[in-house]
């Protein structure tokens, strides 16, 4: 402290440090500044004793307001529950195939659906729905067991081919090959006319034997031309979607061994607005067909003109 | 320029009695009048009916947008200025206001000083008005001494009570007009007063009424001194040719009474300068400085010791401007019996010139792009997951969220079509997939950003290819978008 000296500039005492020229003028605080500067003392003092603070062997101090990140947490869900109750209690009100007819009650179910596809359905059919080998795609306009929102819901309430649901969606393949209903050739022969009437080959001395055997083993199901069975959830064969692949290989694989594909039931899984919501979301991914028996349709904001 | 060397000019030696910490010194500057009193006046009438008036102009906008002439509309993210509107993606305008603010300043600053500080500053402002308030309560700056240094009673008491009340409702009726910028006005108004209105407009009146109470009641120069960092940067954007307020040393020192200068003028010795040291220029100072000591950051340049130096230069018989607006460079130049620079010469020096090209060219800027800015936007998210769809017969369909966005206060009807997709035809997912179609109509509301789901749908062959989605206005304005964006196939995927 020996080099303290009045500084010519402003008449001010220095401190007496002195850093390569740079020193330091020995002026007051302002005293506002010191009461702020308790005032943050107390204020670290207070929120010390309200909010947990103080760290223990196991677990911090509690505080007086009992606050904590998780309960914190806990609060907000339940608020965001209480807000999503009134509609919870509409949709629940509503029978799905009336959704549509409702224009709030049919967005809320399709976001709330799209956020429980992403939790419980991506596993098997992807994250945007797009299937994969022996799970459907529900974007497009080919429906196993009916593409209308009320059967979406039935097929998602009872599952396919749960075991232990009554009603589940049911139905057994026969295993042609594994089981010798069908010789090796004969099986081929069938694939050769699958894929001629799925346009993929040319009409053939084995595909026209093998119309004969679709005839007999195949059509009760598939139907005579291939168009599928929708109360058995048997696939339509002549059009160019394939759940486990159209090729040659991959059919007679299908025709050998038969294939038992199984959705669970999601009645007994989640909630029936969930549900609801679920089929309303995935009727909603660009390929949902009309009811049955007409309901109320909406009416489209966006009219088509031709040009 | 080296007024602070002069040993007479600089404070005493007080390092014996130099505590940690130092009480406010009371600031009570005596009313004054005079030309730059007047500006003063003027700007500070200015200021406060902008402040409190615009929220209450009305701007006819039609039926779907509001009719408040200045609005902040966080709710619905617009922003209301007379006939422009601004949406939230349109705010590079705000920020090449906050930068034309900055640019501004840069200019004002190397013009003409702390002008900012001095005059237009809301600190400033409302020190000013309470200020008056004391002086009006109070009385002048001798009795509000007195009555500092008076013991606390009853009638003190009172007094300070209904000051610090007044000081209560000026504050509140500041806090309180902010938040009409915030939503309709009148509304807000009768919403406010019948205990209805939003929490926040609440909390934001009790803050502001605060923050107005305790920093232009009692903090005051203390914001500019100790808080504010404008000062700071205003002090770095200072050169030797900018004008601030000046004492002229040179022409005032020595200084002493007219009396005694008579009597030195009698003894033969040198005579005295043209100061009288009377301190009129200290008495009126809001920031409660000596600007005989040379330019300081507590100087916010309002001029009033000028006003005040006049005053007393014209009682005596002297010239005006012994304190004056001055540059540091002519302050030099006169001191050496030079000349100084016209003040035009002054102002517009190659840096002000450069800082108002900037400024200028911004402004021009901002202004093309807002006479120039589509009211009609289009833009396309095609779907990432599922990137396309097999649909039974062999057609692939894409999806695509498009937004059309209409920022005119009316609804309009729009063609929106696809060009360049080889078969192609559109549709929306409230649409049959049997009424695709190459071109829909659509009718976007008014002000509003229409989200639709559009499928694009291309029959059994297709192969990825670009192509574009085009919105037209149908209406008599006019007006159209386009977005290229693809459409993906197996191909190329893969599969």
């Amino acid at each position: 402290m020996a080099n303290k000296r009045i500084d010519d500039a402003t008449g001010v005492e220095t401190v007496g440090h002195e850093w390569d020229g740079i020193e330091e003028l020995n002026n007051p605080l302002p005293r506002w500044w010191l009461w702020t500067f308790y005032a943050t003392i107390v204020f670290a003092v207070a929120y010390c004793v309200v909010y947990p603070a103080i760290p223990g062997l196991h677990k911090a101090s509690a505080g007086t307001f009992g606050w904590s990140s998780r309960g914190a947490l806990a609060h907000e869900m339940k608020e965001a529950d209480a807000a999503r109750a009134g509609i919870r209690a509409e949709i629940a009100a509503t029978p799905v195939e009336q959704l549509a007819g409702n224009e709030k009650l049919l967005r809320a179910s399709i976001e709330g659906g799209r956020a429980a596809f992403k939790v419980n359905c991506v596993q098997c059919h992807g994250a945007g729905a797009a299937g994969a080998k022996g799970y459907p795609n529900l974007n497009d306009d080919d429906w196993l067991w009916g593409g209308d929102i009320a059967t979406i819901h039935q097929t998602l309430v009872h599952g396919i081919r749960q075991p232990g649901d009554d009603a589940t969606r049911m139905s057994q393949m026969p295993a042609f090959g594994r089981d010798g209903i069908l010789t090796a050739a004969q099986v081929q022969d069938v694939v050769s006319h699958v894929r001629v009437i799925s346009g993929q080959e040319k009409p053939s001395g084995s595909s026209q034997r093998g119309a004969a055997i679709f005839a007999a083993n195949c059509a009760v199901c598939h139907g005579a031309g291939g168009e599928g069975g929708r109360t058995v959830g048997a696939p339509r064969l002549n059009d160019a979607i394939w759940l486990y692949g159209g090729d040659r290989a991959t059919l007679t694989e299908t025709v050998t061994n038969a294939r038992y594909g199984v959705m669970p039931a999601w009645g007994s899984r989640l909630d029936p607005v969930t549900v609801k919501m679920l089929a309303a979301y995935v009727h909603s991914l660009g390929g949902g067909e009309k009811a049955r028996a007409p309901a109320a349709a909406p009416a489209p904001a966006a009219s088509a003109a031709a040009k | 320029m080296n007024l602070a060397h002069d040993p007479k000019l600089t404070r005493a030696d007080h390092s014996e009695d130099i505590g940690l910490y130092e009480k406010r010194k009371g600031v009570f500057p005596r009313g004054s009048d005079g030309a730059f009193r007047r500006l003063k006046w003027a700007i500070m009438a200015f200021c406060l009916v902008v402040y409190w008036g615009t929220p209450w102009l009305r701007w006819n906008r039609g039926p779907y947008a509001p009719d408040q002439a200045v609005l902040v509309d966080l709710a619905h993210r617009r922003f209301y200025m007379f006939q422009i509107e601004i949406w939230p993606h349109e705010f590079y305008f705000v920020a090449g206001l906050l930068i034309m603010a900055g640019i501004g300043l840069f200019l004002v600053t190397s013009a003409v000083g702390r002008a900012w500080c001095g005059y237009a500053c809301p600190q400033t402002v409302w020190t000013d008005l309470f200020q008056h308030v004391d002086r009006l309560i109070d009385g002048d700056r001798n009795a509000q001494i007195r009555l500092q240094n008076a013991p606390w009673t009853p009638a003190k008491i009172a007094r300070r009570t209904f000051k610090w009340g007044v000081y209560l409702a000026i504050s509140f009726l500041t806090g309180g007009a902010w938040i009409f910028y915030f939503a309709d006005a009148p509304t807000l108004q009768r919403a406010f007063w019948t205990g209805t209105a939003a929490p926040v407009a609440y909390a934001t009146t009790a803050v502001l009424t605060f923050t107005t109470f305790w920093l232009g009641g009692f903090m005051r120069e203390q914001v500019c001194i100790y808080m504010c960092p404008w000062p700071r940067i205003q002090t770095a954007m200072l050169d030797e040719k900018s004008l601030t307020v000046t004492y002229k040393d040179w022409r005032g020192e020595p200084r002493g009474s007219v009396k005694a200068a008579a009597k030195r003028v009698e003894q033969g010795l040198d005579p005295l300068g043209d100061c009288i040291d009377c301190r009129q220029c200290i008495a009126v100072c809001p920031t409660g400085i000596d600007i005989r000591e040379g330019p300081q950051v507590g100087c916010i340049t309002c001029a009033l010791c000028i006003d005040a130096c006049d005053k007393a230069m014209a009682d005596v018989g002297r010239p005006r401007g012994l304190i004056d607006y001055f540059t540091l460079d002519d302050a030099e130049k006169v001191a050496r019996g030079e000349a100084p620079t016209p003040v035009l010469r002054t102002i517009f020096r190659p840096r002000t010139l450069v800082y108002f090209g900037i400024w200028a060219g911004i402004g021009m800027a901002m202004l093309f792009l807002l006479a120039s800015r589509t009211r009609l936007d289009l833009s396309v998210a095609k779907d990432r997951n599922p990137e396309y769809v097999m649909l039974s017969k062999g057609e692939v369909r894409n999806g695509f969220t498009v937004k059309l966005r209409n920022m005119e206060d009316r609804p309009r009807p729009v063609a929106l079509a696809i060009a360049g997709l080889p078969g192609g035809a559109i549709y929306t997912d409230e649409m049959d997939a049997s009424l695709a179609r190459q071109a829909l109509s659509v009718e976007v509301p008014a002000d509003t950003t229409r989200r639709m789901r559009v499928y694009a749908i291309v029959p059994e062959g297709a192969r990825p290819t670009e192509f574009l989605f085009q919105v037209k206005a149908l209406d008599k304005e006019g007006g159209q978008d386009s977005v290229r964006t693809t459409f993906t196939t197996a191909e190329g995927n893969g599969q």
